[in-house]
């Protein structure tokens, strides 16, 4: 106890991480092979067909085989439905990154313009609030009447849902740049556009990356349920059509990978976030 | 009687009152006064008085409900390169370097100039401040009050104005600190030829910094009511000036005012119908008439008026 505690705080809670990790797996391994193991089988139960291979939740290890399995070879291609995880992935990500840049193209420069201009603030303002709160998913029948492509409704979607956070938050960043340093840039006989870049982006630069970087997310939550429906490609496909099989260890196997891009996603975010934050 | 340099004429900031129909509330009016090239000017007056309101009109910042301000000849309408100004926070971009912070302004001023040429005119700037050897490569954040001022003293004068305009630069710093910038500021504007017009609440600093000091009385209605010629000859050196015969007789008065006079001399009925302050000047040096803790300072024995 007396060495633990001498260790610096990253590497007790390493050693505390793995350790949850650890009984985590353990316990669940442990309470699915005991449980199928032990349970004799009455006679009733042998008539009825108890005594068949049951779907039940796959112990750690399975999952593990089965991860390595396909993590060893990502990208095969056995027909619309038997592909690697790393096509399905791929397709996610495709589409994610072309619905969220696609927003930010478009969320940034109006949110500029909105956080400039305290007119289209309050005009914007209402189509804003109610836009927002509509569940991305509930754009889906009417993406897929009006645009009649079930790649490109996927992909408005990521749009829809990814768009407001940027918004919202570029303009309340550049409405929120303080005073002082615009007037930084007046007394510097500073024009418009170069005020906007070089005084007004940077200030609000964090504010902005913030609401990119919870769009990113919200876009990664949304694609799985987006992709249950459209269907075809896509990790959110994947797991459905896994269900559907009732292979429960691919299920899990690739929720931990939706888990892993997420998280990617997030920290990628997270280091841009940083590049442009500042301390007053 | 010549043009001063600076000539703010009649200038009024009055705000729509609050109840509709009502009077509007009138800031400060009637002020006029002049500053001549290369002077160095402070004001004191009391918060509320308008000074800051005064300062970024002079500044371009603000419009003035009326009256106008003409620097060198040219009305003064809206911001400019010609006037550099030193905020009471620095107002330095916190997302750059000390170095970049200084060469954002010279690029301003200087769009045509080559990269180098703006980055060894900012190192000259920053050298004066004695801001050099890495700490001009920190960003705001991570240089104390007295460094940022500098820096922000820096930037004021590398973009070479023709007139400066401090708003209470030292306000936030302590007195030590204050008292060397004071010292580098005194030095750098020496030889400068620039014109300055200084914001301050302590009569200390007004007094070893400025060749003239305008006080103003309380608002509403605030005017500046006198110009106090502290008539110290320079170079000033903080523990010579306090022997000086017209040191305290000019502190004196200056505390006077601020104590007293300001609050009897508010309102409009006061008011002389030109808005020029009174000039209010000290006996020679030479004569030396007692201007202890006891003597009023106020007395006519004291004034010149050169109306």
């Amino acid at each position: 106890m007396q060495t633990f505690n001498g260790l610096s705080l990253g590497i007790r809670s390493v050693i505390v991480s793995i350790a949850i990790l650890l009984v985590t797996l353990g316990v669940w391994e442990l309470s699915i092979s005991s449980g199928g193991a032990s349970a004799e089988l009455t006679e009733y139960e042998l008539l009825t067909g108890g005594g068949a291979p049951k779907a039940g939740v796959p112990p750690p290890s399975e999952v593990f085989v089965k991860a390595w399995e396909q993590l060893s070879d990502p990208f095969y291609d056995a027909g619309p439905n038997d592909k690697g995880i790393g096509i399905q992935i791929g397709h996610s990500l495709y589409r994610v990154l072309a619905g969220y840049f696609l927003a930010a193209a478009i969320a940034i420069p109006l949110g500029f313009l909105i956080g400039m201009s305290p007119l289209m603030y309050r005009a914007l303002d209402p189509f804003i609030q109610i836009m927002k709160p509509i569940s991305p998913l509930a754009w889906m029948p009417l993406a897929l009447f009006v645009i009649q492509d079930s790649q490109a409704s996927a992909i408005f979607v990521i749009f829809i849902c990814s768009i407001w956070p940027m918004l919202i938050n570029t303009a309340f960043g550049v409405a929120g740049v303080r005073q002082d340093w615009v007037n930084v840039a007046r007394t510097h006989e500073l024009g418009t556009f170069k005020t906007a870049f070089t005084v007004i982006l940077p200030a609000a630069a964090p504010t902005i990356l913030t609401g990119m970087r919870i769009s990113i997310g919200i876009a990664w939550l949304v694609i799985v349920a987006a992709e249950m429906l459209v269907g075809g490609t896509g990790i959110g496909y994947y797991v459905w059509n896994e269900w559907n099989n009732l292979d429960l260890t691919s299920v899990i196997f690739s929720i931990i990978m939706i888990g892993l891009v997420g998280m990617v996603l997030d920290a990628v975010f997270g280091l841009v976030q940083r590049q442009v934050q500042y301390s007053e | 009687m010549t043009v001063p340099f600076l000539k703010i004429e009649q200038l009024a900031q009055r705000f729509p009152s609050p109840d509709r129909g009502g009077e509007p509330l009138t800031v400060f009016e009637n002020v006029s006064f002049g500053i001549e090239k290369g002077e160095f000017v402070c004001i004191i007056g009391h918060s509320g008085c308008g000074k800051s309101t005064i300062m970024n009109v002079l500044a371009g910042l603000a419009e003035p409900t009326e009256g106008v301000v003409v620097m060198d000849g040219q009305e003064v309408k809206g911001p400019s390169l010609e006037r550099g100004v030193v905020f009471q926070n620095y107002s330095l971009l916190p997302w750059l370097s000390a170095l970049r912070n200084v060469t954002f302004a010279v690029q301003a001023r200087h769009p045509d100039w080559p990269k180098d040429k703006v980055k060894a005119h900012s190192y000259r700037f920053l050298e004066l401040v004695g801001l050099t050897g890495g700490a001009e490569r920190r960003k705001p954040s991570q240089l104390s009050g007295g460094m940022r001022q500098r820096v922000s003293i820096a930037r004021a004068f590398a973009i070479e104005p023709k007139l400066l305009l401090l708003d209470e630069p030292f306000g936030a710093l302590d007195a030590l600190t204050r008292g060397s910038i004071q010292d580098e500021l005194l030095r750098i504007w020496r030889g400068s030829g620039l014109t300055v017009f200084m914001i301050t609440h302590d009569v200390d600093e007004a007094l070893y910094l400025a060749d003239r000091v305008l006080l103003m009385t309380n608002g509403p209605y605030a005017r500046v009511a006198e110009s106090v010629e502290v008539g110290i000859p320079r170079p000033r050196s903080r523990d010579q000036i306090v022997e000086h015969p017209n040191y305290y007789k000019a502190r004196n008065h200056l505390v006077h005012f601020l104590a007293r006079r300001s609050k009897e001399l508010a309102g409009r009925e006061h008011a002389t119908a030109s808005g020029q302050p009174e000039t209010v000047r000290f006996a020679d040096p030479g004569d030396d008439s007692p201007g202890g803790e006891g003597a009023d300072p106020s007395q006519p024995a004291l004034r010149a008026v050169n109306q």
